[in-house]
């Protein structure tokens, strides 16, 4: 029963979809505000029904029915509690419903909150919300239906994929979702600033807080798949370069351009069709992102659906949405009006660099991920495209970024000066060069690049920091005056400086683990010893052991470094009975330097093991870095001028047209 | 600045960021770009020793040695040729005899395939697309439609 609900439920949210696209349309058309007014109640309606149909699912996993097909694929009564709840969306039908739902989360909060929007825009925002909502329904009803029943229903499900059954992982679907269909709004604002023709500041105040929202979702959804890939594939490494990483990095790389160029029409009205264009570009990416991931196309863990059916669908809907804008920008993009003017040394000019160096590294991470399938439809030669080609192409395109990412605040709008910009951030270089040249003299081995790379990531920090202390003016005034501007200083400013840092915070993990991180592998029987990087670990031999849902075989290592014991290493292999499938857990040891990172391999035929051992210097950073990263984005979000800012001048100049006649 | 020179700096530098990508890529692609191919494939073809490729095809049942260390020797089959190939490291958790396995590395002038990176996905009935491409076109593909499912 609570099946066919859900059923029910999605099919009702395809109508009122399908509502809510086109009555505003028609409203539009013929100058009907009542017909306009539909769309806001049509987007919370959707919202609820297809929250119906995702509890609906939820509660069809969490008891365990076994009668409805996807559950039974998919879940087990054996799995704990968690694993049950994720196991929603650790799948195609399900993850494509949580897609969905997140839409039309989107689509419900611009009409519960959107009441001080232009009647007219807000209309035409959500009649495209809708549609983009409606192509997907459509999508889950004809080729992805997770309600289907299982006739007759069986006693036990086949269980989840092991390696999905981790903390990180049932989050990671959540937040990625919400950073791609965010962006959404940014496609929706645009497409409707197309329809209308017309374009102001207002709008990019409107957009800009839901693709920071969406922003600092996707950073941290991507942290999150990078964080699992490190512990849990056992390999040790935290990018792959990976056709499916790629996915997800492409409509971030964009995304922050957007996030970046906003700003630039916050601020002075100009980049505007840039700015639009961006806006489609990025969503574009997330509906790629979720096609290249979701039609079986790619080899990986994700490739859940191999029906050609489902991927032509996406095809299609990719074709239908981003043919659709991008005629559209070409059709009305000329209408919009150029804003102000400026000079290529200036906020605005540095904010374009960032632009285009970040659509640019975007593309070559594009040209990496599609030319293998490009190559194969065409000729049919299979290749791959590996870390090589994505190193020698993106690292050289954002290294410059980098380097500029320190001057951008320090500049004036309109018109900045470059020597002053440099000099005040003078300090920061002789710290950031100091650090790499007393690296590059003590580091006995590793590419001589790599302190520079350190040294990139303090400069990064200090920059931020030196933003900071010059608005606050620091050194100039007296402590109880800085310490009243470093209360007023808007939070934006604090969100800027700290996104920027935890950028720096990043980088600097991502160079030492990658020139500095050392690698052992070995067979190594009971009693041995083994020595990587400071650290001696004995081997103290291997034991079973049960655990809910899985039987496993835990080696244990003894750390000492110095002579002194450090901590217990327990690497495990399991093996799950339900799923009949294996998975490697690491032995980890975290210390300020770095990770101490254990894996257990086969049994060898004389008793011993076979060990991969490594220590990866710094690279909790990287994930800290992401970390900080999202809360910039947070404490930039929480701004009063961004919150409130928009509505106000928006009834401001409501109260000034009507005191005017 | 005039109008005109602010939009030819502009320009100017966008043109300047693209080129420099277009050579990126351009230089990158001749070099890290790895080709996939079948031991038939590889038995037919010319391939020069040193050259990376990915090699694809099922592991053959029984020829899975471990020799001293970790060095494992295995070989991989398409059902008409079979490549012997050798590897040393810890092996995927799913790797298996009989099922599919992609493995990276060079022909060396042995004849033997040594791979530094084996790759075996996280499933009982996985086998990779492209070996199952490479079957079914060679007419010996006998699993159902399950092949390709990873959860």
């Amino acid at each position: 029963m609570i099946a066919e609900t859900g059923h029910y439920a999605l099919i009702l949210a395809l109508g009122v979809a399908i509502v809510q696209t086109l009555l505003p349309l028609l409203g539009a058309r013929f100058r009907d505000p009542q017909l306009a007014a539909v769309a806001a109640p049509a987007a919370q309606m959707q919202f609820v029904l297809v929250a119906i149909a995702f509890i609906a699912l939820m509660t069809a996993y969490v008891t365990s029915d076994f009668s409805v097909e996807n559950v039974w694929r998919n879940s087990h009564s054996s799995k704990p509690l968690l694993y049950k709840i994720s196991g929603v969306w650790g799948n195609h039908e399900g993850s494509m419903i949580l897609w969905v739902l997140i839409l039309t989360l989107f689509g419900a909060a611009v009409a519960t909150f959107g009441s001080n929007l232009p009647r007219q825009l807000k209309a035409n925002v959500l009649a495209v919300q809708g549609s983009i909502g409606a192509a997907f329904l459509l999508f889950i009803i004809t080729t992805s239906n997770p309600f289907t029943r299982l006739v007759p229903a069986q006693f036990d499900g086949q269980g989840l994929n092991p390696v999905l059954q981790d903390p990180a992982l049932a989050f990671h679907p959540p937040f990625l979702y919400t950073g791609y269909v965010g962006f959404s709004m940014a496609f929706s604002f645009a497409v409707a600033a197309l329809i209308e023709g017309r374009i102001d500041a207002a709008w990019a105040r409107w957009v800009r807080p839901w693709t920071l929202a969406a922003w600092m979702c996707l950073t941290l959804g991507i942290a999150m798949g990078s964080w699992w890939a490190y512990y849990e594939l056992g390999w040790g490494g935290f990018w792959f370069w990976d056709p499916v990483e790629n996915a997800s990095f492409m409509p971030w790389l964009a995304g922050t351009a957007l996030l970046h160029s906003a700003l630039v029409m916050e601020k002075r009205e100009a980049l505007k069709v840039w700015t639009i264009l961006l806006a489609i570009i990025t969503f574009s990416l997330s509906l790629m992102g979720t096609f290249l991931v979701r039609s079986g196309v790619l080899t990986s863990v994700h490739a859940f659906a191999v029906d050609p059916a489902r991927g032509i669908f996406i095809l299609a809907i990719m074709g239908v949405f981003i043919g659709g804008a991008l005629t559209l920008f070409a059709w009305r993009a000329p209408l919009l009006q150029q804003g102000g003017l400026f000079a290529p040394i200036s906020r605005e000019g540095a904010l374009v660099f960032n632009n285009l160096l970040l659509t640019t590294a975007c593309a070559a991470v594009f040209v990496g991920t599609l030319y293998p399938l490009a190559l194969e439809a065409l000729t049919g030669d299979k290749i791959s495209v590996g870390p090589p080609f994505f190193n020698l192409t993106f690292a050289p395109l954002i290294v410059p970024l980098l380097i500029a990412v320190p001057f951008g605040p320090l500049l004036a709008w309109k018109r900045g000066d470059l020597l002053a910009a440099a000099q005040r951030l003078m300090a920061a270089a002789c710290v950031a060069l100091a650090a790499a040249i007393l690296l590059l003299a003590f580091s006995r081995r590793g590419p001589w690049l790599a302190p520079l790379g350190i040294g990139l990531g303090i400069w990064l920090i200090m920059g931020a920091l030196t933003e900071i202390t010059y608005r606050v003016k620091l050194l100039q005034s007296a402590p109880a005056e800085a310490w009243r501007r470093l209360r007023n200083l808007p939070r934006a400013a604090y969100g800027t400086a700290l996104a920027h840092s935890g950028l720096g915070l990043a980088v600097i993990g991502i160079v030492a683990t990658t020139a500095w991180r050392s690698e052992a592998i070995l067979a190594m029987k009971p009693g041995e010893t083994a020595d990587i990087a400071g650290y001696t670990l004995a081997f103290k031999g291997v034991a079973p052991r049960q655990g809910p849902n899985y039987r496993e075989r835990v080696a244990l290592f003894e750390v000492t470094r110095g002579g002194e014991a450090v901590t217990e290493l327990t690497p495990s292999k399991r093996e799950f009975n339900v799923e009949r499938s294996a998975t490697t857990e690491a032995g980890i040891h975290v210390s300020w330097r770095g990770d101490l990172y254990a894996v257990l391999g086969d049994q060898l035929k004389d008793g011993a093991y076979s060990v991969r051992l490594y220590f990866n210097p710094l690279v909790r950073l990287i994930w800290l870095g992401a970390l900080v990263m999202f809360f910039g984005g947070a404490v930039s979000l929480s701004d009063r001028r961004l919150r409130v800012g928009a509505p106000k001048r928006a009834q401001a100049k409501v109260a000034q047209a009507a005191a005017g006649k | 600045m005039t109008r005109k020179q602010r939009r030819g700096v502009l320009i100017g530098g966008c043109l300047a960021v693209l080129g420099m990508a277009v050579g990126l890529v351009l230089f990158a692609m001749r070099d890290s770009i790895v080709f996939f191919y079948s031991p038939s494939e590889v038995t037919q073809m010319q391939i020069a020793p040193g050259q990376r490729f990915r090699l694809g095809g099922l592991v053959e049942t029984g020829s899975v040695v471990r020799d001293e260390g970790t060095t494992i020797r295995f070989a991989v089959t398409d059902k008409a040729k079979t490549l012997p190939v050798t590897y040393t490291g810890v092996l995927p958790d799913l790797f298996r005899e009989g099922q599919g396995v992609v493995a990276e590395g060079t022909l060396e002038p042995d004849g033997v395939f040594h791979a530094d990176n084996v790759l075996a996905k996280h499933d009982e009935n996985y086998m990779p697309p492209e070996v199952a491409k490479k079957l079914k076109a060679e007419g010996l593909w006998r699993g159902g439609g399950e092949a390709g499912s990873v959860n």
